[in-house]
């Protein structure tokens, strides 16, 4: 503990973690999937409705291991941004989502998710199509999966659309990854009325990996190099390969049983 | 000067506290939001004119469900307030005071018609509903509770989604009665949901859209981004009636609508529906 307040001097505050979180730089799920794995084979489509562009979902190796991989996708530019709805998923993708992590159980494959969201898109036609029974299925669906589930922050974590994927037997965040009830903007609008309170909002927020491993809604905190995520990739590859490795080889090394009743227990205790 | 006026004031504060009297008191109704026609509401909050549905509150409306002598559980959990948010300590003394509950739930065993289950609602007076630690405990224990003794689970929802003032904690609640629901429903457990207005944001996003069953009450506002938040990212303005309860039955999420009248009879029916569990027995 003494640990931390040493930390907690020369860390940078709440609302930089924010922003070098939102750092256009920083990787995408894509690059995670290149660099960590092998064979990636994209699947396509909720085979209820559509294909959401903000979701990616797939299957590759890790280290030789078949796993299930799936992620928020942002984009680098406006026109790719665009393109994938800034990472803010629709029900098509988080139902594409429960269609690749119930195959991942049927093939006992674990899965590793990739979270850089802003939330769950808030539109109309997200609406129609039942956002919020998207979200919550996607929480039924995890808490009872019978392979592992590893959940890794690397940039913004949004409110419900994020836990939709986060909800994790092991949560890894790099360490300018944030995650919160709702952004800064939306909480410092709802609670004082005023969106440009949210730098202040940020430092109230306990939002860091630092603040989340506190709580033990992180279990691990993957160090960025200097500059950030997007300043040195491969460094940061090197830096989060192992902290992957170890969950996998853990989770995977226990009984179904065992994994599920920890499982419980790790959201209960909140 | 001051004692004039006073006196004056009094006066016609007695004069018209003689003039209730002599009218049995009846204080003046506001005009119904939907039919406009100044008629008090009857026992179940409805407008007795159009039907509307009034907020009630969450005691008022287990009370309407279950027959006498339920009992009230898990009245004693307490709140977080993980953030130290300024003035969140006292915003809940306040709306303790205010409604009489711990926080913004209730929860009973009991019975409806004979039939025993664990029954909750939201109260949507306390904080617009909104889940915190303590509601997503009340509703995790409801739902455990359910689970051990083998008895339906039934929820009324009105919340204005997650509690922005415990945080991440508050989020944590949704992965929490989520979780919770899916073993209850693997052990075989039937939940009723009733979607009351409003239900939004992280309640609906978890146990609330997680029903065997999703009951909605007329006209409710049912969804995960609230209509303003919709409006300003879309730039336009929604349609009537988008989100409301009709909307929902239409596009799927909502089994049926029951107005609040015929809420105990249509549960009755479900349950009757579905054979008492051997550990209910």
């Amino acid at each position: 503990m003494s640990n931390e307040s040493n930390k907690a001097r020369t860390a940078p505050r709440a609302h930089e973690r924010v922003k070098a979180a939102r750092k256009p730089d920083r990787p995408r799920v894509g690059a995670y999937i290149s660099d960590l794995f092998d064979d990636f084979f994209e699947i396509h489509g909720d085979r209820l409705f559509g294909d959401d562009a903000a979701m990616l979902c797939g299957i590759a190796a890790f280290e030789g291991r078949p796993v299930t991989v799936a992620g928020s996708v942002k984009g680098t530019d406006l026109d790719s941004n665009i393109a994938r709805n800034f990472g803010m998923a629709s029900p098509d993708g988080y139902r594409k989502f429960q269609r690749a992590i119930k195959q991942a159980e049927k093939f006992g494959r674990p899965v590793v998710t990739f979270i850089d969201t802003p939330g769950a898109s808030p539109t109309a036609t997200a609406e129609e199509r039942g956002q919020g029974e998207a979200i919550a299925r996607c929480l039924f669906e995890l808490s009872g999966l019978k392979t592992p589930v590893i959940a890794v922050f690397t940039g913004e974590g949004g409110s419900g659309g994020a836990l939709a994927l986060g909800l994790a037997d092991s949560v890894i965040m790099l360490e300018n990854a944030i995650y919160s009830v709702l952004s800064p903007e939306g909480f410092a609008s709802i609670l004082w009325k005023d969106a440009s309170r949210a730098e202040e909002a940020a430092e109230v927020m306990k939002l860091t990996a630092e603040d989340l491993r506190g709580f033990g809604m992180a279990d691990a905190i993957v160090r960025e190099p200097h500059g950030g995520a997007g300043a040195n990739r491969p460094a940061l590859m090197r830096a989060l390969r192992p902290v992957l490795r170890r969950a996998l080889n853990e989770l995977c090394a226990l009984d179904t049983e065992t994994l599920l009743a920890q499982r419980y227990k790790k959201y209960r205790k909140f | 000067m001051d004692n004039i006026f006073s006196a004056f004031s009094n006066r016609r504060r007695v004069l018209e506290a003689l003039n209730n009297i002599h009218r049995k008191r009846i204080p003046a109704a506001k005009p119904c939001p939907s039919c406009g026609q100044a008629v008090a509401k009857n026992a179940l909050h409805l407008c007795p004119k159009c039907g509307h549905h009034y907020a009630i509150s969450a005691r008022l409306r287990l009370d309407r469900l279950l027959d006498e002598g339920s009992v009230t559980l898990f009245e004693d959990i307490p709140s977080r307030d993980p953030l130290d948010f300024p003035g969140y300590g006292e915003k809940l003394s306040l709306m303790r005071t205010k409604t009489g509950l711990n926080d913004a739930y209730c929860v009973r065993e009991g019975a409806i018609a004979g039939r025993r289950v664990v029954a909750a609602a939201l109260e949507p007076e306390f904080m617009m509903g909104s889940m915190g630690t303590a509601v997503g405990e009340a509703v995790t224990r409801a739902i455990e509770r359910a689970h051990k003794s083998g008895l339906p689970l039934i929820i009324f929802s009105a919340s204005g989604g997650a509690r922005m003032q415990e945080g991440m904690f508050s989020l944590m609640q949704m992965a929490k009665t989520a979780a919770a629901l899916r073993a209850f429903s693997d052990g075989g457990g039937l939940f009723i949901s009733i979607l009351t207005n409003p239900t939004t944001g992280g309640v609906t996003a978890s146990f609330a859209s997680l029903g065997d069953i999703i009951l909605a009450e007329p006209d409710a506002l049912i969804g995960f981004a609230g209509p303003r938040v919709i409006e300003q990212t879309i730039g336009a303005k929604l349609p009537e009636g988008f989100q409301r309860a009709e909307f929902q039955l239409a596009h799927g999420f909502v089994d049926a609508i029951v107005p609040r009248g015929e809420m105990r009879g249509a549960i009755a029916r479900l349950l009757k529906l579905h054979p008492e569990t051997e550990a209910a027995k």
